[in-house]
């Protein structure tokens, strides 16, 4: 079954969804590719449609229309955990940290092949070392970069294919920001395929390597970021802003 | 640090005394409650009395803890009101009881400790093997569907009590049927000149021994970090590749394992059982999850004693008041703590 239709370079690729939430048509055909081994950004304005998108990937909204092809597989309508086992880790907007349990038990619960690999845990507690100081403290009691790193130290505590990232720098402080941002490029350095939903265009400029703008539920441009980063214009139509005016 | 010095600091030493016992009512409620009722019940009666009624409450209690800890569990942990748990303690009172008298009435008539446990522990495990399946059907059949709304819950659920219970009633007939407690549980063993209940003392070892695991399993292994997880949140729990429905299906067929094995006991202990035994049960049950805080393990074996012992220590001093005594317990201690003595679910 490997895919005809698909594109090799492609971790993964979205043809036509359509999806809704109650009653409300969020996703109105939405064609995406994220390329294999890169950090693709999804930019666009509030409510176009990006979050609903990675939890469409994700299996929690349901699809109307359209394919979801991850690798090999055609994952459309597959259940959530189905999808998590198949090799993609989210970290929504919310971070979903389960505050009365243990930062240890936040990342014993997201290592789903059995113990955690001890290796890959030190390499994970020097990328974020506030999860080595609390390690036996409840989640809830950590600060908001703080949760954030355990939202992602989750998800990457076992190696995955793709990673999909929501706003992971909201309402965090900017010192905090350039540590998440370092850590998101050693794990570009993995070679981890990454769909990073974003609003800070500075923060997403230095990491995105490949670049996708939605707007009213569909992608209205895709491609490098370099290009998008250069050209004042394109920002200006697609973004509805100038670089100098967003930090 | 405490004084003996009588002369020093006269009014400082009582003050002192009096925050260390305010930080401990506060950082551990349900010990200061536990130990001030027995306490209180000391200074009201004589000592051996005391002993006697503290077993023996200790045992009811221990007792009332396995069948309300399945009822904590999937009220608190899943949100699911399921008010025909008391059913699942009647089916496992009935499967114990036919396992004795039908089946291994032999060995539970003989008298040696061997031969009666070689009874009632097959009887204890035939309780909870047929709660643990009933369960599963009842919440493919009946819980499924509603998941996620308390009133439907209700609705459905002592529908499905009243069925349950009379399916016993088909299958066993309508009649109290009367329990043999082997030799070896019954009487009592003489300590010190106090004769203390053999059955009760067992009733107390196998309450702490469930509540040792329970409390093992939901700290330690990673099923119980799977099932505080999903209390907190579900969708996140799915995110990371667990299946939810199976983990509470689970938790429910573990809850409903429980109320039989609560079921089989009280039957040995009351000697005489009927097809709506749970339906009485049920309130002390209901008190007692109320009163430790919905959803906890350890606040439902501390409430389920405190219930054990106030009717008891109540029954000595003023029978007319023992049916009182457990819901005054409940809004005595809610108006204290409108949680529970141990919340887990925070409202």
């Amino acid at each position: 079954m490997s895919g005809a239709s698909g594109n090799p370079r492609a971790a993964l690729t979205l043809s036509g969804i359509h999806a809704n939430i109650d009653q409300y048509h969020i996703l109105e055909g939405v064609d995406l590719v994220v390329p294999a081994g890169e950090l693709t950004v999804l930019l666009g304005r509030n409510g176009a449609g990006k979050s609903t998108t990675l939890r469409t990937i994700m299996g929690l909204t349901t699809i109307k229309a359209g394919r979801v092809r991850f690798g090999d597989h055609d994952i459309t309508g597959w259940p959530t955990p189905r999808i998590a086992r198949a090799g993609i880790a989210f970290v929504p907007e919310h971070m979903g940290v389960f505050g009365q349990l243990t930062v240890r038990e936040n990342l014993v619960l997201a290592a789903i092949n059995g113990p955690m690999d001890e290796d890959r845990l030190a390499w994970l507690l020097d990328l974020f070392p506030p999860l080595k100081k609390f390690w036996d403290r409840p989640a809830g009691n950590l600060s908001g970069g703080q949760k954030q790193m355990l939202a992602i130290g989750r998800a990457v505590i076992e190696p995955r294919q793709l990673l999909l990232i929501d706003e992971p720098t909201k309402g965090l402080a900017p010192a905090i920001i350039n540590d998440l941002a370092d850590a998101l490029e050693q794990l570009k350095a993995e070679k981890v395929s990454i769909l990073l939903v974003e609003q800070n265009f500075n923060f997403s400029r230095r990491l995105g390597q490949s670049v996708a703008v939605m707007n009213d539920g569909r992608v209205v441009h895709t491609g490098s970021m370099a290009e998008l980063a250069t050209d004042d214009a394109l920002q200006h139509r697609l973004l509805g802003l100038g670089l100098g005016a967003h930090q | 640090m405490p004084t003996t010095n009588h002369t020093a600091a006269p009014a400082g030493t009582p003050a002192r005394l009096g925050a260390s016992i305010r930080q401990f009512r506060d950082q551990h409620p349900h010990w200061f409650l536990l130990l001030g009722l027995m306490l209180a019940a000391l200074l009201l009666m004589d000592f051996t009395t005391w002993l006697v009624l503290t077993l023996s409450g200790a045992a009811m209690g221990a007792m009332l803890f396995l069948m309300a800890s399945g009822m904590t569990l999937t009220f608190g942990l899943m949100n699911v009101l399921n008010l025909a748990h008391g059913a699942f303690i009647s089916l496992g009172a009935f499967a114990g009881a036919t396992t004795l008298l039908f089946w291994l009435n032999d060995q539970a008539a003989a008298s040696s400790l061997w031969l009666n446990l070689a009874g009632v522990l097959p009887a204890l495990l035939f309780a909870v093997l047929v709660a643990a399946a009933i369960g599963l059907m009842f919440e493919w059949l009946v819980i499924r569907p509603v998941y996620g709304d308390h009133l439907k819950q209700i609705l459905v659920t002592v529908g499905g009590s009243i069925i349950l219970m009379q399916l016993i009633e088909v299958v066993w007939g309508p009649n109290e049927i009367p329990v043999p407690r082997p030799e070896a549980f019954s009487g009592a063993v003489v300590v010190a000149g106090i004769a203390l209940e053999k059955y009760r003392l067992w009733a107390v070892a196998l309450g702490v021994l469930v509540y040792a695991l329970m409390t093992w399993v939901i700290e330690r292994t990673r099923i119980g970090i799977l099932i505080r997880a999903g209390v907190e949140d579900r969708e996140m729990v799915e995110v990371h590749g667990y299946r939810v429905r199976l983990l509470f299906l689970g938790v429910f067929i573990a809850g409903s394992a429980l109320a039989g094995l609560g079921g089989a006991m009280w039957a040995m202990y009351q000697e005489l059982i009927t097809a709506h035994m749970g339906d009485e049960l049920m309130i002390s049950v209901v008190v007692i999850i109320i009163l430790g805080g919905l959803g906890s393990v350890k606040g439902c074996f501390f409430g389920a004693i405190l219930v054990g012992l106030i009717n008891l220590y109540v029954g000595f001093l003023e029978p007319r008041l023992a049916a009182v005594a457990t819901v005054g317990l409940m809004v005595a201690v809610l108006m204290w703590r409108p949680q529970g003595l141990i919340p887990v679910i925070r409202v």
